[in-house]
């Protein structure tokens, strides 16, 4: 059975209805824009993840893959924007096979709309959709309950207003690469620094025809973490435990396969885990 | 046609809520709000810190990055020299500024009625007092005092919003509370920390908390904020910083991140 699952509804209603609250999803405090120039198109984002007033994440990743020429910045609530965003990416990319030609902006943001406008903003994902096809630049906003907007800069989430002051104070028509990459990283700034919802750093995303696309990671670091004055650790044998159990080799190899590899062999391991520094 | 689920309410079903009767509309003023922020307060054999962070917030928006938390109580002048007494408030800044003026005149009246200053005991016990004074229209604050004792220790107060107070020897309050309170209790009273290898199990002999001295409180205050300003979005701008010893009251301000 395809789409969401409703079972717990009635259930959920019941209790809402008792007093119980609804959980807490990880949001929506966000500042992402986007700006066209003259042979392409740039989207930013802050990388704050919120949960009420606790910041979840500290550099999370608002700027998603739809195509390799359009891409999506998103605010709301993550867990929407992350699974519409790769739900529309999917279908995209199966159209773009089928038709046998690149994939186009506008039918992206059409086909954003009609799932978010049939889902009457229950799913929480606010979006700036930007990219180059056949056709040329394009740059729109979808809100959640599915309107559309077509603009040369655009502004989303809670720090919408700060970035949007930025773009209308210092925005000009005939804007070049890095022109537009700083007027959308300046409104990121002024997002992070002037709405509680938004912090740490600035994302970039630069498309451009005939390019490959661009995404510059923390483009921007203007909130290092400043060094701590004491040092934390604590002598070995501080935490108290009340048993210990040492497992030899041999008792583990009843449970598990044990390969002893040589100190100069190449070890091959996956990607090490993104730990906040 | 007629129901047979008698079946009124608008929802689906259910029986837990009646519908409102839709004419009846009620009106109302919520006369508080909450400012953000977060205080902190160590003592010490010597000495007494109190901190907080100079972010005034509403919702999510900054009022202003410099409004001070800390004050001097029963000082001479405007400046609040001569004073011997601090107070932190955080919460509704309406209130607290309410509560800290009303405070520092009790405080000054005392000085002129009986020609000496006002212990810190005394002060915290007529704090308790104003607080409760409004028991049913509360001051939305969380109060912390702070001073020298008669024999010259370090002595610290914290206040719930009606006057229910204790004598402590640290204590964190405001939005950032949860998240530095354990740190305190980790770093300032020893909790969770054992001598190592002093025993096995049951016996392991937990670590005594020792007085610390100013250089470190001062060190785990800062530390305590710019962890706090991390991951809490309503801390940052400004850490400020207030030191009462027998040589009087130290003032000074760091700068926190400001995103």
């Amino acid at each position: 059975m395809p789409g969401f699952d409703f079972t717990n509804y009635n259930r959920n209603a019941a209790l809402h209805a008792k007093g119980v609250p609804l959980p807490k999803a990880t949001s929506t405090g966000t500042t992402i824009v986007g700006c066209i120039y003259d042979k392409g198109v740039v989207i930013a984002a802050d990388t704050r993840a919120t949960s009420g007033p606790i910041v979840a994440d500290k550099n999370c990743e608002k700027l998603h893959y739809i195509a390799p020429k359009i891409w999506c910045a998103g605010a709301g609530t993550a867990a929407d924007t992350e699974f519409t965003t790769a739900l529309i990416s999917s279908n995209v990319e199966l159209h773009s096979l089928s038709t046998g030609r690149d994939p186009r902006v506008i039918t992206c943001m059409t086909m954003l709309k009609q799932h978010l406008f049939r889902y009457q903003g229950h799913i929480g994902a606010y979006l700036v959709v930007a990219g180059v096809d056949p056709t040329g630049t394009g740059l729109y906003t979808v809100h959640a309950h599915g309107s559309t907007d077509k603009l040369p800069y655009v502004t989303m989430g809670s720090g919408s207003l700060a970035a949007m002051s930025v773009f209308e104070s210092t925005w000009q028509p005939d804007l070049d690469r890095q022109g537009a990459i700083d007027i959308c990283a300046e409104a990121i700034k002024a997002g992070i620094f002037n709405d509680l919802g938004s912090g740490s750093n600035v994302d970039v995303c630069v498309i451009e025809k005939d390019q490959p696309t661009q995404l510059l990671r923390n483009y921007m670091k203007p909130n290092d973490r400043p060094q701590k004055e004491r040092n934390y650790r604590f002598p070995r044998g501080t935490t108290a435990y009340l048993d210990q159990r040492v497992i030899s080799k041999e008792d583990m190899k009843k449970y598990v396969t044990i390969e002893t590899l040589s100190g100069d062999d190449k070890i091959t391991t996956g990607d090490s885990m993104e730990v906040d520094t | 046609m007629t129901s047979l689920m008698g079946n009124h309410s608008g929802t689906i079903g259910y029986s837990f809520s009646e519908p409102t009767s839709a004419n009846v509309k009620q009106h109302s003023f919520y006369p508080y709000t909450d400012n953000g922020g977060s205080t902190l307060g160590i003592t010490g054999a010597d000495f007494a810190i109190l901190a907080g962070d100079t972010r005034s917030t509403s919702g999510y928006n900054i009022n202003s990055r410099m409004v001070p938390k800390v004050f001097k109580i029963g000082g001479d002048d405007e400046t609040g020299e001569g004073a011997n007494i601090i107070l932190s408030v955080v919460g509704f800044a309406a209130d607290g500024n309410a509560l800290k003026e009303k405070l520092d005149t009790m405080v000054r009246m005392y000085k002129y009625q009986h020609g000496k200053s006002m212990s810190v005991g005394a002060c915290a016990q007529r704090l308790s007092t104003i607080l409760y004074e409004k028991r049913f229209f509360p001051y939305y604050v969380h109060a912390i005092l702070a001073g020298l004792d008669e024999e010259g220790v370090g002595a610290l107060y914290s206040y719930d919003p009606v006057g229910s107070y204790e004598r402590e020897q640290c204590r964190a309050a405001g939005a950032a509370s949860s998240l530095i309170m354990p740190f305190l209790d980790n770093q300032v009273n020893s909790k969770n920390q054992y001598i190592p290898g002093s025993g096995e199990g049951h016996a392991l002999v937990p670590k005594k908390a020792e007085p610390l001295d100013k250089e470190t409180a001062t060190k785990l205050v800062k530390d305590a904020f710019t962890s706090a300003v991390e991951r809490h979005i309503e801390v940052g701008d400004g850490l400020q910083l207030v030191i009462v010893t027998r040589e009087g009251i130290e003032e000074v301000f760091h700068a926190l991140k400001q995103d």
